[in-house]
């Protein structure tokens, strides 16, 4: 097996390793930061314009 | 030999997929009913967090931090509101992380929520910082 092959595959299994254990393991502390923003968002109405849409999408149904 | 460039591109490929895996579900129904109960409930708590009645605590919370800021006959009612709203919290944080197949993750997910909780208060609310109440 060439060299640059070899070397290849050992960087894609070490990087796919890593990722698991990353993801597996650790709390992903910046989607949990966008993830809370999105909720206290909704809960503090503080997205007007997704609340209009469902609003409308609302009033459409009932009529 | 041209398998195992195909192997290893396809390695690569999954890897950074997995990586980009960055996102927390926050899409379950216990998630959703939660979200809209405290929608609900926060018409009745601005006022208070306006006045100061109610401040945002350094655990994720709400608590009265001057009950003298509500009339005597409104106070049990704060009182049960910041109690529901606690509830709510804690079952939200606890479901984001069991939705997440983390239910170690709660107390992460907590001080998560308690730091943008507190950021994106509203000026003229109270929360609480290293155990002193901040004026926003």
């Amino acid at each position: 097996m060439p060299l640059p092959v070899r070397t290849g595959l050992a960087i894609a299994v070490i990087l796919g390793v890593a990722a698991c254990v990353t993801i597996n393991i650790y709390f992903p502390a910046a989607a949990a930061e966008k993830a809370a923003d999105k909720i206290i968002d909704e809960v503090w109405q503080a997205s007007p314009p997704e609340k209009k849409e469902d609003a409308a999408a609302n009033r459409g149904g009932e009529r | 030999m041209k398998s195992l460039k195909w192997l290893s591109a396809a390695l690569l490929l999954w890897s950074s997929l997995v990586f980009a895996q960055g996102n927390l579900d926050i899409s379950s129904p216990a998630i959703s009913t939660l979200k809209r109960s405290m929608q609900e409930r926060h018409t009745q708590l601005a006022p208070l967090y306006e006045s100061g009645a109610v401040g945002l605590t350094a655990e994720g919370g709400v608590t009265v931090r001057d009950a003298s800021a509500v009339p005597l006959a409104q106070r049990a009612q704060a009182a049960a509101l910041v109690a529901a709203e606690n509830a709510d919290r804690g079952a939200l944080y606890r479901e984001i992380a069991r939705a997440n197949g983390h239910p170690e993750w709660e107390a992460d997910v907590r001080m998560t929520f308690a730091g943008r909780w507190a950021e994106r208060a509203r000026p003229g609310w109270w929360i609480q910082q290293g155990g002193n109440w901040v004026r926003k």
